[in-house]
């Protein structure tokens, strides 16, 4: 366990030496079927009940190449701004796991599909930092182990091991950055922002459901120290288990303060896989390898090799949908926001909600202001993000339209939205089940105002001397007694008709 | 012509013409199996009541007047246990597979199933088709029906001893780097190693992927084309499989018995022969060169250089891809498990099992081929292997270009003793010396038997090779040869293997 006197503050650790990172980003596609085989590609599941003779390595069964997945590899390429390779081809990375069911896994060695790209990453005050893509490979992902009787579920210790094989198979894409130099003290915001702005691609593109918190995003960092202005590189660790944006620059920011503190006692620092652990917020070793791991890679033999023509690549360029970086410049303008008011969006994940529900027929300006500010009132107390609220931007397009017809007042529109998340049905519905609407119906206001003016004759006089101020207590009354259902407006005007 | 003794040809007309049922030339064939087996050890199971019921469905097909499913709907056939098929053990020849069932069929038995052809039962083999004698079973080896003493190739040792004892008209062989054509020269019988991709691999369980090919093996040249048709085509589960229309083999089975070979070129591969030949060997391979010239042939003697590195190549790709196919045998999900008694761990329990599971001829390439693709030797051995095929199929590129067909001996000599070899890799190795280059460079090649040598008195084989997808040049000169061979000596070489009644 690392004590706090093991690390160094931030700030001098910044002031002494200069960070290098690295970042291996693993996305799961959310492809229909997984990698090699046509089982279901689903998240859950009751254990090992998406499997077949070919994710089992039943004996005798072969792979056969998912073609959505190198279509959906291929397009995250190019939206990286990567070359796709002409020719390339799957190998075999051999190492024996209870939970990798052919003991080697079918990956990407020497020849990634797609290399050599960039991903611009805008900062937290707006700065523009370029993150170097070294590759994107293809691989599959592994079952998943669950150890009995140990602690925290730890291999170490534990009585037996369970093994579920729904997830192996599952096509994986990794990208790896090249190294990422000239952080300095933003080192670990450069990580989370770089992990955010891949996160906001993949969805743009619609490739994964990145869900960092059920392992469709998984990002292992890479971190090491170098003494200013040295130029000398430092020895790595690689930190995995990092679930969380909040987390990656957590996960970097711990690590620059556990290596330096080793460095200036004169220590060094072990070559190794480290693990977050997100309660503390410290990584810890995990398993010391005695010796180098050889996964004597080869070229698959199973399969042939993937040659991409350069017209099915072009092809894919075109159905690239708007880069999430663009999408953003273009709706500032459109929605006419500063730059604060974009943070807000963005940092509340709200953009994509605000423009489908202009789409669906409100302004701007409505739909930013249910989405940043009621919706994630609800967001937070539910617990949940701003996108897994239970109501669709269309519903909350057709909220504003009844706010805008006057059937609903704004009160009364937040009670519908209430009813619309409880899982009440469509707006109209929920109007409807709750009696929310608008009473506007003249005959039953008047005689409400007629009762209002009975009850308050002093008022009523005030308003036929010419006192139109005093209408308000009369109106306050009508709206009390129909429980706030009431059009204040056409209140107020029937309240003056009546004693003029 | 007793029921075993026919054809597969002869016998799907008599059954397809209500002549025989084929219920009764399954349980004639099951009666053999009963009666001899025992003493040649083919087959590692017999399906019983699964062969039978699908004779009894050709044979209701044949009473109530529907097409039959194939030409050789009701035949009889064994295949070789590294072809998975549900409702059968399949076991590989190892310990590490006792008693697995597999849940799925290979497209070979699937297509097999489909075409109303029976399947007798599994035969015996080297333990993962690593082996020239089929004394690497983990179930004992099969004997040599010409002279029980004496192997009978391998590694599909089973498939062709079950052929010369008449235990099944067909069979089906998995050809790495000789398995389907050496077994078949050393007993007389005839075995096909198709096209690369042409027959699926799915469900033949691998032991060296780029190399392995299944394919027919049967007594004559037109029952291994029949059966060839029915197992070839393109297949999505095998993604190396090749998608193109099947050679018309068979037609050029029947066309190559009219007996002219006129206008066909056929090369001599000079570097098969000399020393480690066996003379009598040498003189049944020149004597069928003759008769091909005399059958119209033009004759010519064809350099392939780099044949001479096959041999060495062979044994670095073959062991690396082994090394990583057989990884999978681990304990984890099916077969053999030992150890798991709560003081190991998995790790240790996959190594036990292993240790245990594995004979030694599997542990020895599992451990070559772990070696070769070892960081800071791949290059060396691995990657100059590859590099070794290349130069390989440059040779049968340039050969191909003068000839039709290439020809050489499939074996240098006859078969060996039980033993005799079974302390000397190199010298079991070398079985296959005349084979491996096809497997290297994915040709079409075949053995078709070439009569007895003069000096044991043992089969001999003819190996005759063809450009990929071109199978059918080599079944027209077989076919041809068959023939001729037939006649020169005095009749079909394959009804004088020993009475085996009573062994």
């Amino acid at each position: 366990m690392t004590s706090v006197a093991d690390l160094m503050d931030y700030d001098e650790v910044v002031e002494r030496f200069d960070p290098m990172l690295g970042l291996e980003v693993h996305v799961e596609l959310h492809t229909k079927t997984k990698m090699f085989c046509g089982c279901a590609n689903e998240f859950g599941g009751e254990p090992n009940t998406h499997v077949c003779p070919v994710c089992l390595a039943a004996p005798g069964a072969l792979p056969v190449v998912n073609g959505i997945a190198v279509e959906s590899a291929i397009k995250i390429g190019l939206a990286l701004n990567c070359e796709i390779a002409e020719w390339c081809r799957f190998a075999r990375k051999n190492y024996f796991y209870p939970d990798m069911p052919k003991n080697f896994q079918t990956s990407q060695y020497d020849e990634p599909i797609a290399f050599n790209g960039y991903l611009d990453v805008t900062l937290d005050d707006g700065e523009v930092f370029r993150v170097e893509i070294e590759r994107a490979h293809m691989e599959e992902d592994t079952g998943k182990s669950l150890h009995v009787g140990g602690t925290a579920g730890r291999i170490h210790g534990a009585e037996h091991s369970l093994l579920d094989y729904n997830r192996a198979g599952v096509p994986l894409i990794e990208i790896v950055t090249k190294m990422i130099p000239g952080t300095a003290e933003r080192a670990p915001e450069v990580a989370r922002a770089y992990v955010s702005a891949l996160r906001d691609l993949l969805k743009a593109l619609d490739v994964s459901d990145v869900r960092m918190d059920q392992g469709s995003l998984r990002c292992d960092a890479n971190v090491s120290l170098s003494p200013k202005e040295t130029g000398v590189l430092g020895t790595r660790t690689e930190t995995k288990n990092v679930n969380s944006l909040r987390s990656v620059e957590r996960a970097v920011r711990f690590e620059m303060t556990r290596q330096a503190a080793i460095l200036a006692e004169g220590g060094e620092i072990v070559q190794e896989t480290r693990h977050f652990e997100e309660a503390s917020g410290t990584t810890r070793a995990g398993r010391r390898k005695e010796t180098a791991e050889d996964y004597r890679y080869f070229p698959e033999p199973d399969l042939v090799p993937i040659a991409p023509s350069r017209e099915w690549v072009e092809e894919l360029r075109l159905t690239l949908p708007e880069m999430p970086a663009q999408r953003r410049k273009r709706v500032q303008a459109e929605w006419k926001l500063t730059d604060a008011e974009l943070r807000d969006l963005v940092n509340a994940d709200a953009v994509d909600l605000v423009a489908a529900t202009v789409e669906a027929g409100a302004t701007s300006v409505e739909a930013r202001s249910w989405w940043v500010s009621y919706l994630m009132q609800q967001a937070n107390t539910r617990g949940v993000e701003l996108g897994a609220l239970p109501i669709t931007p269309a519903q909350v397009a057709k909220v504003v339209a009844l706010v805008n017809e006057g059937a609903l007042t704004n009160k009364l529109a937040r009670e519908v939205v209430i009813g619309v998340l409880d899982g009440e049905g469509e707006p109209e519905q929920v109007v409807e089940a709750r009696g929310l609407k608008v009473v506007s119906d003249d005959s039953a206001l008047e005689k409400a105002v007629d009762e209002a003016l009975a009850a308050q004759p002093d008022v009523a006089d005030k308003i036929r001397d010419g006192k139109v101020a005093a209408a308000g207590a009369i109106v306050g009354a009508v709206m009390k007694a129909t429980k706030g259902q009431a059009d204040a407006k056409r209140v107020r005007e029937l309240v003056i008709s009546r004693c003029s | 012509m007793s029921l075993i003794r026919s054809t597969a040809a002869e016998l799907a007309a008599k059954i397809h013409g209500g002549e025989v049922s084929a219920v009764e030339v399954a349980q004639a064939h099951l009666d053999r199996i009963s009666s001899v087996d025992k003493g040649i050890n083919a087959f590692l199971h017999v399906d019983t009541e699964g062969a039978l019921a699908a004779a009894k469905q050709v044979d209701d097909d044949v009473a109530a007047g529907r097409p039959v499913a194939s030409p050789l709907a009701g035949v009889p056939l064994a295949l070789k246990d590294v072809l998975v098929a549900e409702g059968m053990p399949t076991t590989c020849g190892s310990k590490i597979l006792e008693g697995w069932h597999s849940p799925y069929d290979a497209t070979v038995t699937r297509r097999l199933r489909e075409a109303g052809v029976v399947i007798l039962g599994k035969t015996n083999m080297d333990e993962f088709a690593m082996g020239s004698s089929t004394e690497n079973s983990a179930y004992g080896p099969t004997h040599n029906p010409w002279d029980l003493d004496r192997i009978p190739g391998g590694s599909g040792g089973g498939s062709s001893a079950a052929l010369a004892a008449f235990e099944a008209p067909l069979a089906i062989g998995t050809d790495t780097g000789g398995s389907i054509r050496q077994p078949g020269a050393v007993t007389g019988t005839v075995g096909v190693k198709p096209t690369y991709g042409s027959v699926s691999r799915y469900g033949l369980v691998a032991f060296s992927s780029s190399l392995d090919q299944a394919g027919p093996c049967a007594r004559t040249v037109l029952d291994a084309a029949l059966l060839h048709e029915v197992i070839a085509g393109y297949d999505d589960r095998d993604s190396t499989s090749i998608n193109a229309p099947v050679p018309p083999v068979v037609a050029a089975a029947r066309e190559g018995a009219s007996g002219d070979l006129s206008g066909v070129r056929v090369g001599v591969v000079t570097q098969f022969s000399g020393e480690g030949y066996q003379p009598g060997v040498l003189a049944s391979f020149e004597a069928a060169v003759e008769q091909l010239r005399q059958l119209g042939a033009e004759v010519v003697q064809v350099s392939c250089p780099s044949f001479d590195y096959a041999l060495p190549a062979y044994y670095l790709i073959a062991p690396s891809e082994a090394s990583s196919n057989l990884a999978r045998f681990d304990a984890m999900r099916y077969g053999l498990r030992v150890g798991d008694d709560g003081s190991h761990g998995a790790e240790e329990v996959m190594s036990l099992t292993r240790e245990a599971g594995f004979g030694a001829e599997v542990k020895r390439r599992i451990m070559i081929g772990t070696y070769a693709l070892s960081s800071g030797y791949y290059d060396a051995y691995y990657g100059s292997a590859q590099k070794v095929r290349t130069l390989i199929s440059r040779d049968f590129d340039a050969a191909f270009a003068t000839v039709d067909v290439l020809v050489s001996p499939t074996t240098p000599t006859t078969a060996f003793k039980i033993g005799e070899r079974s302390g000397d890799p190199m010298a079991m190795y070398k079985a296959d010396l005349c084979t491996i280059p096809s497997n290297l460079a994915g040709n079409a090649a075949m053995n078709v038997p070439s009569g007895l040598s003069a000096d044991d008195g043992l089969p001999v084989g003819l190996q005759i090779m063809a450009p990929p997808l071109q199978d059918h040049r080599m079944y027209r000169v077989a076919a041809a040869y068959e023939v001729a061979r037939d006649a020169a000596q005095g009749g079909p070489l394959i009804q004088r293997v020993p009475q085996l009644e009573g062994i």
